[in-house]
């Protein structure tokens, strides 16, 4: 049985892309067949990210035009033979996404692969709309920031009644929560809401915490997903992420003020 | 530095502001919840109507829509005035 997991958050720059090319990345290092797609249409970054910006030859809505085939628009990993991505047009035409068309190409996925990852572009805009529409579950993405969270329990009021299976009465969509740009040491000093504190906020389980890591850049920059980094801590706390996805029980990591030994302390 | 930390201490943390905020906000955002899109202007022309007949403040009107179960309840409030509303009613006799 094939899933369809909307990564989303409401407000921009929270991590949405950067968690979308890392949970699918690892879902397909651990042997699931995954496809990734941007629904931002108009402005396709998922492609940069995922370092594969250089293949596009067709898009999202090519195939929804029925201009090119899926097959022609996937584009293979480099890294990993499960993973594919279908990269956002560029189109700066608002209505490019209809719901009919959105299905059926997601209907033809389904036929295919494990999880669909749908990375949702920010706001409450038709785009992200349809990246939630047919999700059967949902990561949200939060900063421990006021306005982030605010706007993800606004995305989780909207999942709970615009989305398709709120709209057909089915079981409602499973909520999963991702902190991002996490900084313990300004938790610690009172300057930073604890994961606690969003936990008790939006009230949805939590999937994992990334903690601030310049190594979240230097990924982008390069064009790998930062969970391929398995040095840095927040391409273990990825990693993590997907393992508990998948039903491994993994304690949470990167809460705490790193303790720093006798020498780091005498030389900083 | 632990003297610093005391007197810093005695600062109201940024952060707990922030989670008394967003608690405040977000419970306002959810009693909103539901609430079909023409509620303000059903709201408002409802004002409307009732001032025309009524001599009322538009502090005494109020306006919810309640969910009891499966029904919709729309809950009209307006504190009138005494004797104001024989008063009116007359005159549009």
């Amino acid at each position: 049985m094939s899933k369809i997991i909307v990564v989303t958050s409401g407000k921009g720059g929270v991590g949405k892309t950067t968690t979308s090319a890392s949970f699918a990345t690892g879902l397909a290092l651990r042997g699931n067949k995954t496809v990734v797609i941007d629904f931002d249409v108009g402005l396709r970054n998922l492609d940069l990210i995922m370092g594969c910006e250089r293949r596009v030859v067709y898009d999202f809505v090519n195939v929804l035009n029925g201009e090119a085939k899926l097959k022609q628009a996937l584009i293979k990993d480099k890294q990993c033979d499960n993973l594919f991505v279908l990269p956002a047009s560029q189109t700066r035409d608002k209505d490019a996404l209809t719901q009919e068309g959105v299905e059926n190409i997601l209907n033809e996925l389904k036929e295919e692969f494990d999880y669909i990852i749908c990375d949702s572009p920010a706001g409450i805009e038709k785009g992200a709309i349809m990246a939630l529409y047919f999700a059967d579950e949902a990561v949200i993405v939060t900063n421990p920031e006021v306005s982030s969270v605010r706007d993800s329990d606004r995305i989780l009021g909207i999942l709970s009644a615009k989305s398709k299976r709120a709209v057909d009465g089915l079981d409602p969509i499973k909520e999963h929560l991702v902190i991002t740009r996490y900084s313990p040491s300004r938790v610690e000093i009172g300057e930073m809401l604890s994961v606690t504190d969003v936990e008790e906020l939006l009230s949805i389980p939590l999937l994992g915490v990334i903690p601030e890591s310049e190594s979240v850049l230097s990924a982008s920059n390069a064009g790998v997903p930062v969970i391929h980094d398995i040095e840095s801590r927040s391409g273990q706390a990825y990693a993590d992420i997907v393992d508990r996805f998948l039903g491994e029980k993994k304690p949470m990591r990167f809460l705490d003020v790193e303790k720093k030994g006798f020498l780091q302390r005498i030389f900083g | 530095m632990a003297l610093l930390d005391y007197f810093r201490r005695k600062n109201k943390k940024t952060a707990s502001v922030a989670k008394d905020r967003l608690q405040i906000i977000l419970a306002h955002e959810h009693s909103r919840h539901g609430e079909p899109d023409y509620l303000p202007a059903l709201k408002r022309e409802l004002m409307e109507v009732i001032t025309k007949y009524v001599h009322v403040d538009q502090e005494d009107i109020s306006v919810k829509l309640d969910r009891d179960g499966e029904c919709d309840i729309l809950e009209l409030n307006i504190s009138l005035p005494e004797n104001d509303l024989e008063l009116t009613a007359a005159d549009q006799r």
